[in-house]
């Protein structure tokens, strides 16, 4: 057992864990059309690898793309790509995003497995096998996992973390993994001990899933794994957080700016252990995802193993249904860094470990009037970031965003602790997101502008330049008729034949008036 | 299922404003009933006669700011600025004295800085400090506590005083200056502590009725300490630095300086160090810089009483420390996780 370190703050939270776990880990059964939006990852954007209209085999690829940051998207089920269009997905904003729309044919007919040596894979070949299977970090960040495994096992990695700490109220996705297939979380680690060779891998499980530790430590003993230790940690939010769980199990902190990687630590979440095993030994890649559903009006909630694409509706409906009439808010994640969705007809997602169906009366209503800082300092307590809240909402709330980012405001984790305890009842976070928002955005005008400025300057250069060319082109020429015409004039004298006329006028004036005279 | 999208963290907040403000009401309790005790009504009077004025201020400006009345009135900021205000004043004084008072507080000290929450100065001080400089004479016309003089006025003549109705120049055999007051006095003429300490009005360790109603706001500070409405940087630094500096002069000269223990229990330390200092809104907010804030207030009271024009310090010290405020949380950033 490593000694444990303190984060700074957090938060005692109410779990609301028990509901969602009473009823196992339940298979979610096929909903007859799957809505897939091409990127389901952070990073580059995928291209569709299909057409409307073809057939598509369980397994296979439908969107991808060869940026490094990037995780391909496989069919869930076999059936045809009825439409490649804007559909609402998952996101804070609400927006439509393209998604490919399979026709599910019901047969889930698959792909042939290619069947891979396992034993006699090197580490590059198992990355690019789990990179083909397009595996996302499943805790919630969805990072590509291939190109991190690349980067892991270029820099070196000395301490590997199993993240199954799951510190979100609601959400049960990873505890129930853990109880139910524990072998494969622990195969998975096996593979990334194989990648990474770190010295130290801690499996780390906070202490409030008594049943997840036991089954771990079972599946653990079944099949050892060298330096491996599975670590119970207090139950205080946000102790998942990677920065805040680094700390807990080496005591060292990221410096800022920098990644875990960089201090030779590797996390990788418990449902992406698992994944990387379908990958690796059975060449299944990532199509489904265990998904927590809960809340207080939901009449059935608990955990289901569900296909990606598969409308929330359904989810709704095989866990039984509205509780109190469909009226209320749904929330993707838990009730500290979940967002509102705009309805139910989103897609479950890589991203999705928990659906929140709550009450209109749970949710605290968005935010017309509440009382002003009063500086209590009760958001410092609290910040895992060791950040001053109520400073940055005071700069935030003035629009001065260079000061908040003196604040460090790019620090901030967006765990929700200064909401949660502040007595004003401020919604902070909404004023960093805002915030956050608003700098990226100016940001990116001022890089458009930059290089507008730097394109008109260009052209203006240019014409400059093309001018200055031309005049010294018709100089050249000019002088080069002049020099011509010396040249001609050298010969024999040629009169102009105009001062030649004249000068015949002139002569017969003269003649005219001496005549006269 | 139509949406209205909303932020999270969806979870109910517990603690509020309103609940912060109860705590200290609640812990200022025990504190005014010692001081009620020991010298008469006219306290409770004051306290509720500043608590209406205010209470109609707030109501009067916020109506005039446009801003939502009730509340703001329900968030009892403006209750326990009051009862603050009133616990500094003589207890016996008459009304338009409280009305000047709260009006500075409730008006220039918190509403024409923006409200609840943007004003630089701690409001009660502001208020207090205006009468202090205004109407020496009637801000420093203390009366001596029961066990001194044997009486206190009754109600009806407590209220008779405030309201006027009453010949004031009748009770001047009860009115004293306060033990701070003498003692200030005495030095500069050369008697010595002991011989002061000879006077009826001190008791045991400092002012009689006074040490005990430090003793019931120290009770009230823990109170408030208990429930986490505040915390302990502030009031702890204060008393440290109060202490050190009355140890440090009293070990040099005890015919001069008197005791920390008679600065501790004198006039309104405890409570300014719990109560006054500690108003979240002008206080510093980083806990390296509460610790500064704390000791900057304890020195300067300490100042402001042995060298300074004034018997007490509390309301000149908490002013010029939060003058210093933003100041010494700039300086006082914690460091943020991940640097150096």
């Amino acid at each position: 057992m490593p000694e444990l370190h303190h984060f700074h703050g957090g938060l005692v939270l109410d779990g609301h864990k028990t509901e969602s776990l009473a009823r196992g880990l339940q298979q979610a059964s096929l909903t007859e059309r799957l809505f897939l939006p091409l990127r389901q990852h952070i990073g580059d954007h995928n291209k569709p690898r299909v057409e409307i209209g073809d057939r598509v085999l369980k397994g296979q690829v439908i969107a991808s793309d060869s940026a490094l940051i990037c995780a391909a998207v496989h069919a869930p089920t076999s059936g045809t790509i009825s439409a490649i269009e804007d559909y609402p997905v998952a996101h804070p904003s609400g927006k439509m995003d393209t998604c490919i729309i399979i026709e599910v044919d019901g047969d889930d007919k698959a792909v042939e497995p290619i069947p891979v040596d396992l034993d006699n894979l090197n580490p590059d070949e198992m990355i690019e096998l789990i990179c083909r299977a397009g595996i996302v970090g499943l805790g919630g960040a969805v990072f590509p996992t291939s190109p991190k495994l690349s980067r892991g096992k270029a820099q070196g990695i000395d301490t590997l973390i199993i993240n199954g700490v799951e510190c979100e109220p609601y959400i049960t996705c990873d505890d129930i993994l853990m109880r139910f297939n524990a072998a494969e979380v622990i195969s998975g680690s096996g593979y990334l001990q194989r990648i990474l060779a770190p010295r130290t891998t801690y499996i780390a499980i906070e202490d409030n899933k008594p049943e997840a530790i036991a089954a771990m430590a079972k599946a653990l003993a079944e099949h050892p794994l060298a330096g491996t230790e599975i670590v119970s940690i207090p139950t205080i939010y946000p102790s998942g957080g990677e920065k805040q769980l680094v700390q807990i199990l080496t005591g060292k902190e990221v410096p800022h700016g920098q990644l875990a990687l960089d201090i030779g630590v590797f996390c990788q979440n418990v449902g992406t252990c698992a994944a990387i095993t379908h990958a690796l030994e059975k060449d299944e890649p990532l199509i489904s995802r265990v998904v927590t559903i809960s809340g207080d009006n939901i009449a059935q909630p608990g955990n289901w193993e569900v296909r990606l694409g598969t409308p929330i509706s359904h989810l709704i409906e095989l866990a039984g249904g509205y509780r109190y009439g469909a009226s209320g808010q749904l929330v993707m994640g838990g009730s500290m860094m979940g967002f509102a969705l705009s309805g139910s007809k989103v897609p479950i997602v890589k991203a999705t470990n928990c659906i929140m169906v709550m009450r209109e009366e749970t949710i605290p209503k968005s935010p017309g009037y509440h009382d002003e800082c009063i500086r209590c300092g009760k958001c410092t307590e609290v910040c895992p970031a060791q950040l001053l809240p109520q400073q940055l909402y005071w700069h935030a709330r003035a629009g001065a965003y260079e000061r908040t980012q003196e604040f460090h405001l790019f620090d901030c984790i967006e765990c929700g602790c200064c909401s949660t305890v502040c007595p004003s009842r401020i919604p902070l976070v909404q004023y960093y997101r805002a915030a956050k928002s608003e700098i990226r955005a100016a940001q990116k005008a001022q890089f458009k502008s930059d290089r507008a400025r730097l394109r008109f300057e260009f052209r203006e250069k240019r014409l400059q330049l093309k001018k200055q060319q031309d005049e010294e082109r018709r100089r050249l020429k000019r002088e080069a008729l002049q020099k011509k015409k010396a040249g001609a004039g050298n010969g024999k004298s040629i009169e102009d034949p105009v001062q030649a006329a004249l000068d015949r006028v002139k002569a017969r004036k003269k003649n005219a008036q001496e005549d006269s005279q | 299922m139509t949406s209205v999208i909303v932020s999270s963290p969806y979870v109910a907040q517990g603690s509020t404003l309103k609940r912060l403000m109860i705590q200290v009401i609640i812990a200022l309790l025990p504190g005014t009933i010692a001081y009620a005790w020991y010298f008469g009504p006219g306290v409770i009077i004051n306290i509720c006669l500043a608590v209406l004025l205010a209470l109609a201020f707030e109501a009067g400006i916020l109506k005039l700011r446009a801003k939502p009345v009730m509340p703001h009135l329900t968030d009892f900021s403006a209750v326990v600025a009051a009862w603050l205000f009133a616990l500094c004043l003589p207890m016996h004084i008459p009304w338009w004295l409280v009305l000047v008072g709260i009006g500075f507080t409730m008006v220039a000290g918190k509403h024409l800085y923006g409200g609840l929450g943007f004003n630089p100065f701690n409001p009660a001080m502001v208020g207090y400090v205006v009468l202090l400089i205004s109407f020496p004479r009637e801000m420093t016309t203390w009366y001596l506590p029961n066990s001194v003089s044997g009486e206190t006025l009754s109600l009806k003549e407590a209220l008779a005083y405030t309201f006027g109705g009453a010949d004031i120049q009748q009770w001047d055999a009860l009115s004293s200056a306060t033990p701070l007051d003498q003692v200030k006095t005495a030095v500069a003429q050369g008697i010595t502590v002991a011989e002061i300490r000879l006077s009826p009005v001190f008791g045991e360790y400092a002012g009689k009725g006074w040490e005990w109603i430090a003793f019931w706001w120290f009770i009230g500070g823990l109170w408030l300490l208990a429930t986490r409405t505040i915390r302990w940087h502030i009031p702890v630094a204060l008393l440290a630095a109060v202490i050190a500096m009355s140890l440090l002069f009293y070990l040099i000269n005890p015919e001069t300086y008197t005791s920390p223990l008679f600065h501790l229990l004198s006039g309104a330390v405890v409570i300014g160090a719990f109560f006054i200092a500690t108003d979240p809104v002008t206080a510093a907010t980083t806990d390296t810089g509460r610790i500064y804030y704390g000791l900057l207030i304890g020195c300067l009271i300490y100042v402001i009483r042995v060298w300074g024009g004034y018997p007490d310090g509390i309301a000149f010290a908490v002013l010029l420390a939060n003058m210093c405020v933003p100041l010494i949380d700039y300086y006082t950033q914690p460091r943020v996780y991940g640097e150096k």
